[in-house]
């Protein structure tokens, strides 16, 4: 009987989400949502009337109506999506860590060997890939050379996806950059730290061929590169183990190259040992990590748009927290002493 | 004109050719624009197989003016009785590169390659030198030395509880609750889902679930209770099942077992997820165990039992995870709780003392650090020379390599 | 026998390795036994694949409850599986590459496997929200301190908090909302992770002897 009414409502919550899955895929490709671009007022008058809602929900919490789950779900999605077709900008603050890393990467030589490590798969993109496409850019402007590779299967082609897009921008195109002499991808090689390990010894036990499969030996941008002494610098994105961590302990600390990292947020708090020990060059975290360094380097993307939906739900939850603890004060609170009082 | 670009052409020719084979005679032969590098030295690599061999030189007089007018350095090795060839490509300002592609049988020299736009300049050739092995790393000795220093202590504590001593274990909250946990369970007539982090076997983190596993299936046997655990790897699934036998043998009742009490479902960090999610709201578990390496999932899965009313235990060493757990979950075991946890459930002797030893490495580095932070405020702030000593030495004997 | 056997390979693989640290003729030990360790992971997966086909296939013949994602899963598993493994859809055939753009494995990656995996991660946002919410409650001492950090972590991310406390005069301006939310992440933060740092270290220690020395042996299945 409960099954039946169950699926009742699963079928057609199943076709709406299918639907709208299609409409966003269309309107993605159609460009459909350059219309809807809202202007810097409408966007702010669409913030206060968030705002007001939400004093709203605060008042019901006041007279005894707390907001349920759902209602802190809807305001995420509100607070995320609404800001994507906002015309507005934020000032981003650019944070010791990232600069740390900037001044890092600025230091280098032009036509600096750079290893470009990958350990992340899709489901870290949001807050990855804007790191990586800014650093393709800056690396490609000073010259770098850039080797990829990724302890991650998907990492490599998280490489690749972010490399499609920088080189297919004007600026790069008339560059000319070319595949095995500006910039390579090794591929995936499992094994983690060991991989690292034994790439210290040499790269090539360990990427024998690129990942089109073309021998080691045959490119030029790594021909000459035996190992990590070859090396100028090692940028690593990770969402995980193996990441950064592993970077650090068994390749910065065994044979130190100079290494700066972007991490996904929740990682990164993990990670300030080590760059209060130098052992990382900088650091950057997350979606605002990403925003400032696309601030810093001065090319603004992904990161920078973002950043407006994370702040704008950051003030959200904030906003949540306090309802919540209104909520808590004004009745549990009274409840939880009036049972002590009964025992 | 044409005169000019005759000489430029000539130049190139003579550069590309340079390139190509420094170290003959022919690099000398060129007109020497730039100072080579000085005192080239070649030392055996301390402490390794045999096969690595130490470069050091005083960099080119003309690295040293600024802009620099040298642009590289390469790295030749010939093998003594063979031919030479290129090992390493440095940027200009390097003084020193370790060859760690050597044999124990063969004798190499080496020489450096200043590079410039206007020409190469080789240095003097590096005394012949055969790698040699050491047997014990000498430079891991203070790793020896706490690593023996902690164990001691663990073996000490364990064999003073085996001789009948008491000791004390602060109580882990997370840890009283498992046996009310499961009779929750029982009594509401739903299954336990017990999640084991998303690692292999060879993490310890996951070794440290399966034996508490073995711990809340030897009470879920008992109780007839039933458990559910969907796996991300095939390791995990048969340690599992093993596991999970076992306690069903010594609860005497191996007939109630059944193999799909553990199911393997991916692999894949979010498909995992998707897949556990799926489970619990579909299952209503009354109970939820997330013990063992646990990334961004952490959340997802604590959030998601949360709303379906479970009790949930959770423990895990990933520092950036436990946050999460301690919000979303009922009780959570921090860090080394976890790997402390199947000796607390077991509350044999033996099992306990190595808990204490642990207290120990603690009180040790407790010490190191209110002195080592001491010295280094101290001598910085006055200029103490025994503190700046003190902190040197101490860093000395925590450094890892 | 059947305990012996197991408690006498972990005794004498775990003591060569920990040997192997100290040895440098023996240093790339670990590197191997992790390599066999893949191999054995590798073989395993046919047992974690064959069981998922089981338990789904049961389902479906039988016909339990929720049935129908069953077949997803076996249509999905059977699909990738054909895409990968025997290169199904590949430009290049058997023997071609698998990184060209238009191969199934990758069309199939690109738009199926990516965009699910980053829904995955995303319901991570509405979740730190709601636990938010419920968590961050002034119950008692230590529930306030968290809640008055993660107030200011929050704000000191976003101009908010800078433009809450911009008129803090320069010479104070560790307590600017932004710069209180940087100490606290460099500060007690990092001091907190080192703590649990070290302390995990050490658990880990502790056990690896109990296992070493055959003390703990649960994870044989043994619980004497």
């Amino acid at each position: 009987m409960e099954h039946g009414a169950k699926s009742r409502y699963e079928i057609p919550v199943l076709i709406a989400v299918v639907t709208l899955t299609l409409v966003i895929y269309v309107a993605r490709h159609a460009e459909w949502f350059g219309y809807l671009q809202l202007s810097a007022g409408l966007s702010l008058i669409l913030m206060l009337l968030v705002a007001g809602s939400l004093i709203w929900i605060l008042i019901r919490t006041l007279d005894g109506n707390p907001a349920g789950r759902r209602m802190v779900f809807l305001y995420v999605a509100v607070a995320v999506v609404l800001p994507l077709s906002m015309q507005l900008t934020q000032k981003i603050e650019v944070t010791p860590e990232v600069n740390q890393l900037y001044r890092g990467l600025q230091a280098l030589p032009h036509g600096a060997k750079v290893l470009a490590t990958f350990d992340y798969d899709p489901g870290s993109a949001a807050e990855l890939q804007p790191m990586a496409e800014t650093f393709f850019k800056y690396a490609f402007d000073r010259g770098f050379k850039v080797i990829i590779m990724g302890l991650w299967p998907q990492g490599p082609a998280q490489a690749n996806m972010a490399l499609t897009k920088v080189l297919s921008e004007e600026r790069y195109k008339v560059k000319s950059l070319r595949y095995g002499v500006d910039y390579v991808n090794l591929g995936f090689q499992s094994g983690n730290e060991f991989v690292i390990q034994r790439m210290g010894g040499e790269f090539k036990s360990m990427f024998p061929t690129d990942y089109n499969g073309t021998p080691y030996d045959s490119l030029p941008i790594i021909r000459n590169v035996k190992n990590f002494s070859n090396i100028d610098y090692s940028f690593n994105l990770s969402a995980g183990y193996p990441g950064t961590k592993e970077w650090v302990l068994v390749g910065v600390d065994q044979f130190g190259f100079k290494m700066g990292a972007g991490n996904t947020a929740v990682q990164t708090t993990g990670m300030y040992p080590y760059l209060r020990s130098g052992q990382l060059i900088g650091i950057l975290g997350g979606m605002s990590g990403a925003a400032e360094f696309e601030e810093i380097t001065k090319y603004r993307g992904k990161g920078t748009k973002f950043m407006l939906s994370q702040s704008f739900s950051h003030v959200v939850v904030v906003v949540f927290i306090i309802i919540g603890n209104v909520a808590y004060i004004m009745f549990e609170r009274g409840r939880a002493t009036e049972k002590k009082k009964k025992a | 004109m044409l005169f000019r670009v005759a000489i430029a052409f000539a130049c190139l020719f003579i550069i590309a050719g340079v390139a190509g084979q420094p170290a003959g005679d022919t690099a000398l032969a060129v007109q020497q624009t730039i100072a080579p590098v000085t005192s080239l030295i070649a030392t055996n690599h301390e402490y390794d197989n045999g096969t690595g061999i130490d470069l050091i030189w005083v960099p080119s007089i003309d690295d040293r003016l600024a802009p620099s007018r040298v642009t590289g350095y390469e790295v030749w090795r010939s093998v003594v009785g063979g031919s030479g060839s290129r090992i390493a490509e440095l940027p200009a300002g390097a003084n020193k590169f370790t060859d760690e592609q050597c044999s124990r049988e063969s004798t190499y020299v080496y020489s450096v390659v200043a590079i410039s736009v206007a020409g190469n300049a080789v240095s003097i050739s590096t005394a012949p030198i055969q790698p040699a092995r050491e047997w014990i790393n000498l430079h891991r000795l203070n790793l020896l030395a706490i690593a023996f220093l902690v164990s001691a202590a663990v073996i000490y504590f364990i064999q003073s509880a085996r001789s009948g001593k008491k000791l004390f274990v602060r109580k882990i909250a997370g840890l009283d609750a498992v046996d009310d946990a499961i009779g929750r369970a029982t009594e509401m007539g739903r299954p336990i889902l017990f999640i084991p982090g998303i690692q292999d076997m060879d993490d310890v983190q996951t070794i440290a679930a399966i034996t508490i596993l073995g711990r809340v299936s030897r009470v879920v046997a008992d109780y007839d209770t039933k458990i559910k655990m969907p796996v991300s790897r095939s390791l995990v699934m048969t340690a599992a099942r093993e596991t999970i036998k076992a306690s069903y043998m010594a609860a005497g009742r191996p007939d109630a077992y059944n193999d799909d009490m553990v199911s393997y479902v991916t692999d894949e960090q979010f498909g995992y997820v998707a897949a556990v999610d799926g489970i619990m709201v579909r299952e209503k578990p009354a109970t939820c165990f997330y013990l063992g390496a646990f990334f961004a999932e952490s959340l997802i899965l604590a959030e998601t039992g949360n709303s379906v009313g479970a009790i949930q235990i959770a423990g895990t060493a990933m520092p950036a995870q436990i946050p999460f757990f301690v919000a979303a979950c009922d009780f959570a075991l921090i860090g080394e709780e976890l790997f402390a946890a199947s000796a607390y459930l077991s509350n044999e002797p033996k099992q306990l003392g190595s808990l204490k030893g642990q207290d120990v490495g603690k009180a040790v580095a407790l010490v190191v650090i209110v002195v080592g932070t001491m010295a280094a405020t101290i001598g910085s702030a006055w200029d103490v020379t025994f503190m700046n000593q003190l902190w040197s030495a101490l860093k000395v004997v925590f450094q890892t390599n | 026998m059947k305990r012996e056997v197991p408690l006498f390979i972990t005794f004498f693989v775990g003591t060569l390795l920990i040997a192997s640290v100290f040895i440098p003729p023996a240093e790339s030990w670990g590197e191997n036994f992790s390599v066999y360790f893949d191999i054995i992971a590798v073989f395993a997966f046919f047992l974690g694949g064959g069981n998922l086909l089981r338990i789904h296939l049961q389902k479906v013949a039988s016909k339990r409850p929720d049935w129908g994602y069953s077949i997803v899963t076996l249509v999905a598993f059977l699909v990738m599986l054909a895409a990968g493994l025997f290169k199904l859809g590949n430009p290049g055939g058997i023997s071609g590459n698998l990184t060209t753009a238009q191969s199934w494995f990758q069309i199939l990656f690109q738009n199926i496997m990516s965009p699910l995996g980053s829904t995955m991660y995303a319901l991570l946002a509405f979740f730190v929200a709601s636990a938010s919410y419920r968590a961050f409650r002034a119950k008692n001492r230590d529930a306030t301190i968290l809640l008055v950090a993660a107030f200011i972590i929050l704000l000191g991310r976003t101009p908010f908090g800078t433009m809450l406390t911009s008129w803090i005069p320069p010479q104070y301006d560790l307590l600017q909302v932004p710069n209180l939310a940087i100490w606290i992440m460099s500060g007690p933060n990092l001091a907190g992770q080192r703590a649990i740092m070290i302390g995990i270290g050490l658990g880990i220690v502790s056990m690896s002897l109990r296992i070493l020395l055959g003390i703990e042996r649960t994870y044989l299945g043994d619980d004497r």
